[in-house]
């Protein structure tokens, strides 16, 4: 056991992946000798060499496009993009190639590649350093789309991201980076990296949320004394584990879903109509959803108007109960 | 241009570390005493109202800060070169630009400490929003250079050029080469300013080219430069000869500053993870203020008075702007919905007209 801060925890992780299999690079700006803007590669390249862990030219098209070569060469490269605002320059090799080569090869070709990007705002930022560009990828059949809330998670997700021949696009929250738990490193008994996880079982709604949003989602359920909350932790986004989703909304009847992208067009429309269809006879409310404003993310002196807080979670949790 | 000799033959500078003129025929610079006096004002109060940016970053009032701390010259110089009409397109470090083009520093202040995103009309001063995706706006100062082009306007009196500032790290990125690209192949009115400040926030020059920068524009068509992006006049001299250029019909010129960032890349950076204090020490003694107070001492055109008057006038301006900067409104919750589009959209009446009733439920409550 030992206490590990999300981002420490990252580190441990790709450590972990880094020593497991010789094939396994980082590439990004700035990874080298500052260890990321975040630190989540500090050390690396003193312990792995410049050979492994590359600081990139400044274009995050060619990260991910020579990513994609050295994937077919063998390698195992894992992308740190710096923030979420700036992976759109990638879109296109992302979308257009890495998620669609492996079936125009008819299965030859695998492109293990993981694009890690810090995500989601409340940290004060200038623009471009506050998104959450998930549902752009869980859009985007082939590939994977994971996002890590806690330090455990953190740990064994990121390894089991690299070990993935599929391409993992790898969200992490960043207003969680310092957030400190124990994690234990020698075990091997992980998660599935595509199951959810109920992180506080409840019997009368179903709270359900993902990487920034599990923790805040967390006290809203210690806070709200008059109902049982059952809060899940999705973890994947495609896949989505429906199987544990459906077996708690059938038993609680009523389900909210937080998330910090917008809500128009986002991941909870996925999940409200997943939900209703597998438990239309069950739900005692539509299922609501709770996110950012159909906005670009506002200036940070009112980030946390357009950030889901305590109250506006617990105000729709009050409305699937007086529905 | 000969490939292969030594760069500093290829530096553009009228005026050395110490303060001595250079003979430079191409590059002609007729400045009066009144003008240096000036320049070097410009210089002062732009160093020392982003001196006060740092503080304030410190004390919590900012979010951040890019502090433009040893590339005074390369911008207050470049951006004196350029007329009224001339449209910039900048990145986010370009606080002596915006100074020269008469935009408030407030608004600058205002975006880092998160009261707007960027939160000015780029028409008032023909200073474009500043840009924070990397090179991005290389490409909007070529279009708009197209459209000076399509105005007909260029080698009459009321042609005007763009000019798009970047950094060393910025010429790696696809968006920047492209335009590069674009603004050969139309000949547009457009210079590309490159501030080579030495670094990337850590990554130094190495990482992103094998040639000196100014050299790539070979490869793309038109001419390029060195100039020592410490020496006000070399950037003035040299921003002049490429824009008229540009004003006349001649094209696209990149222009490579060669400077250094002084400070940290912003104010949540610590240089010391990569770079060596000996470097700074070194780059310090190429400082872009002090030459220019050299010269003009030497030369008799200011006195001590000159120099006391203007150091007192930056320090009672940056106190007036921190005043102004603490007195800065914050935005209203509902703002977050202003300014999305032109004309309305039914959903984003809906969710401001249900924030609203959210809101009021609390003051209701209390
Ligand atoms: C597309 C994009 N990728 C990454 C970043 C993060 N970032 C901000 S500044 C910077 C370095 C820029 O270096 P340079 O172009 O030399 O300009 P300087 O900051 O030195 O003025 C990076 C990587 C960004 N803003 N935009
Ligand atoms: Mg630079």
């Amino acid at each position: 056991m030992t206490a590990l801060t999300l981002g420490r925890a990252l580190n441990a992780g790709l450590r972990q992946a880094m020593e497991n299999d010789p094939k396994v690079l980082i590439m990004g700006e700035d990874v080298g000798k500052l260890g990321g803007v975040f630190r989540v590669t500090d050390g690396l390249q003193k312990d792995f060499g410049e050979e492994r862990v590359i600081d990139t030219p400044l274009a995050e098209s060619g990260i991910v496009g020579t990513a994609i070569g050295l994937a077919l060469r063998g390698y195992r490269p894992v992308c740190e993009i710096q923030f979420d605002g700036f992976v759109f320059p990638a879109v296109d090799q992302i979308i257009t190639q890495l998620a669609k080569m492996r079936l125009r090869s008819l299965g030859a070709l695998q492109l293990p590649v993981v694009i890690r990007i810090p995500c989601g705002g409340g940290i004060g930022a200038v623009e471009h350093h506050s998104e959450s560009p998930e549902a752009y990828f869980t859009h985007t059949a082939g590939l994977r789309v994971v996002s890590c809330s806690n330090p455990v998670d953190a740990f064994t997700m990121i390894q089991q991201s690299v070990a993935s021949p599929d391409p993992v696009i790898f969200f992490e929250p960043k207003r969680r980076y310092w957030d400190k738990a124990d994690v234990e490193t020698d075990s091997t008994d992980w998660t599935p990296l595509h199951r959810a996880k109920v992180v506080r079982p409840g019997d009368d709604v179903t709270l359900l949320a993902y990487g920034p949003m599990v923790k805040t989602c967390l006290e809203a359920a210690v806070a709200d004394e008059d109902h049982s909350i059952e809060v899940i932790d999705l973890r994947s986004l495609n896949p989505l584990d429906i199987e544990t989703v459906t077996e708690s909304v059938q038993r609680t009847g009523r389900c909210v879903v937080a998330h910090e992208a917008p809500v128009f067009s986002g991941y909870g429309a996925e999940l409200a109509a997943r939900i209703t269809e597998r438990c239309f006879y069950h739900l005692s409310a539509p299922v609501l959803r709770v996110g950012g404003f159909s906005t670009p993310y506002p200036p940070s002196r009112i980030e946390e108007h357009y950030l889901p807080d305590l109250d506006r979670i617990l105000d729709a949790v009050d409305r699937v109960f007086g529905w | 241009m000969t490939v292969g000799a030594p760069e500093t033959t290829d530096l553009i500078q009228l005026l050395t570390p110490e303060g001595e003129l250079v003979e430079r025929p191409d590059y002609p610079l007729d400045l009066s005493g009144a003008e240096i006096r000036s320049l070097y004002r410009d210089l002062v109060i732009t160093r020392r109202f982003d001196l006060e940016a740092v503080a304030l970053t410190r004390q919590g009032e900012l979010g951040l800060w890019p502090s433009l701390l040893g590339q005074e010259a390369a911008q207050v110089g470049s951006a004196r070169a350029l007329n009224a009409t001339d449209m910039v397109f900048p990145t986010y470090r370009e606080h002596g630009v915006a100074w020269c083009r008469g935009l408030d520093p407030l608004h600058l202040l205002g975006m880092f400490r998160g009261v707007a995103n960027a939160g000015w009309d780029p028409a008032a001063h023909n200073f474009h929003l500043y840009t924070i995706v990397i090179g991005s706006q290389t490409l909007h100062a070529t279009g708009y250079a197209m459209g000076i082009q399509r105005d007909g306007v260029l080698g009459t009196p009321s042609a005007a050029a763009a000019v798009a500032y970047f950094g060393d790290g910025a010429t790696s990125q696809g968006d920047v080469n492209e335009a590069f690209v674009w603004a050969s192949v139309f000949n547009a009115p457009v210079v590309f300013f490159c501030q080579n400040n030495q670094w990337a926030i850590s990554e130094p020059l190495e990482k992103q080219s094998r040639i000196p920068l100014y050299r790539r524009a070979q490869g793309f068509g038109f001419p390029g430069l060195r100039v020592d992006g410490n020496d006000v006049f070399a950037c003035l001299a040299v921003t002049r000869k490429a824009m008229e250029a540009a004003r006349t019909g001649q094209g696209p010129t990149l222009v490579e500053a060669y400077t250094y960032r002084m400070g940290a890349h912003t104010t949540t950076d610590d240089p010391t993870r990569y770079r060596l204090a000996a470097e700074l020490e070194s780059w310090k003694l190429k400082d872009p203020i002090e030459r220019v107070k050299a010269y003009l001492v030497k030369s008799e055109q200011a006195d001590a008075a000159f120099f006391e008057e203007v150091d007192a006038e930056a320090k009672q301006y940056a106190a007036d702007l921190r005043r102004r900067c603490l007195a800065l409104p914050d935005p209203q919750p509902l703002d977050i919905f202003q300014n999305v589009y032109a004309e309305p959209h039914p959903l984003l009446a809906e969710e401001q007209q249900q924030f609203a009733a959210y809101l009021a439920s609390f003051e209701d409550a209390s």
